[in-house]
């Protein structure tokens, strides 16, 4: 049996959207346990690096050219040059080096 | 005189997001572009994965969807591997929850929930204080179209942007995620401990056996739960840390 791709669609959207708003819309107080505090403080911190490392250099042609822009990023984040400068910062080391290395 | 002066502060969060939006929009050109080619390859058309990504605004949920498609698996299990893929959302939208101003707008709220992406949220979640709504809609007005966009025209193009320059932006979401946690990290010797045991847990899992098999997803919502929780334990945030982080 051939399934319908809009009904496919429908269903991913629903389920997808559920996830985002359900606990946004829901949870409208702060939490009081210390433990679940402490937890949601640190999960962007630990998701955001996990999906960065070691994804960064999956992505690039050659990894070492993902490596370096890796170690220039994080040193150009130690010293505050903020989101958009970081990423155009990344992004250029990979266009240069893979000229290079690709 | 206070509505105005309303507005004039609006438009300045605004712009500072659309500024923030571009890297995110030209990193989401790239990746989607991709995603688009694989929509193809699932039979989707070019309007079809239009949808799919105006609505859905998911990289790996979506691909994991595709996949689906193209099996002609079952609806169950679209249902099932969009929860699994998605799942990391949920955190972040319980996370979001607790920056929220009480007595944000319901609509504010769906919204903001509505584009919770690893970028949006990352920059939604970097400033400091109370989450900002219109910040994050500034960058939505220009990360949110080229999502979709892209998508639609990876479909119809296929391989049309030369290998080099999507190597080279694939990074910049990369690049941004690394300007969220490396500052705070210089700060709080706690913070800088678990963000590089972060890396090195990511690192192991993507290449131990039977841990690199899961999907990245299921990897990603694992690490995160377990190195948060330990965390937690192990370094309880104070009241007055938190405070000080947002102020």
């Amino acid at each position: 049996m051939s399934h319908n791709i809009y009904i496919y669609l429908i269903i991913m959207a629903t389920v997808t959207l559920a996830i985002r708003i359900l606990p946004l819309t829901l949870v409208q107080k702060q939490f009081k346990s210390q433990f679940v505090k402490s937890f949601l403080y640190y999960v962007p911190y630990v998701t955001l690096s996990v999906m960065t490392f070691p994804a960064i250099f999956q992505a690039t042609q050659s990894p070492i050219v993902g490596i370096i822009a890796f170690i220039i990023g994080i040193i150009a984040a130690w010293f505050n040059a903020g989101l958009f400068k970081v990423s155009v910062i990344c992004c250029s080391v990979v266009y240069i080096l893979e000229l290079f290395f690709c | 005189m206070g509505r105005l002066k309303f507005l004039k502060s609006k438009r300045k969060v605004l712009a500072e997001g659309f500024r923030d939006g571009i890297p995110i929009g030209l990193g989401y050109l790239a990746v989607s572009f991709s995603l688009g080619i694989a929509a193809k390859n699932a039979g989707l058309s070019a309007f079809q994965s239009f949808l799919a990504s105006l609505f859905c605004n998911a990289s790996a949920g979506e691909y994991s969807g595709f996949t689906v498609i193209a099996a002609n698996a079952t609806y169950v299990e679209m249902f099932i591997v969009t929860l699994v893929a998605n799942a990391r959302y949920l955190l972040m939208s319980c996370a979001l929850s607790q920056r929220m101003a009480e007595g944000t707008k319901l609509i504010h709220r769906i919204v903001l929930g509505f584009y919770i992406t690893d970028e949006l949220f990352g920059i939604t979640i970097s400033r400091k204080g109370f989450v900002d709504p219109y910040y994050t809609y500034g960058a939505i007005l220009f990360a949110g179209p080229c999502w979709a966009v892209g998508t639609a025209l990876g479909t119809i193009a296929g391989n049309l942007l030369p290998l080099r320059i999507v190597s080279a932006l694939s990074v910049a979401l990369y690049g941004m995620f690394l300007a969220i946690v490396v500052p705070p990290s210089r700060q709080n010797k706690k913070l800088l401990g678990i963000v590089v045991c972060s890396f090195v847990l990511s690192l192991a899992c993507a290449y131990l056996p039977l841990v690199s098999t899961l999907t990245e997803g299921t990897r990603i919502i694992i690490l995160t739960v377990v190195i948060s929780t330990v965390a937690a334990i192990l370094f309880p945030v104070k009241d007055k840390e938190v405070a000080e982080d947002e102020s």
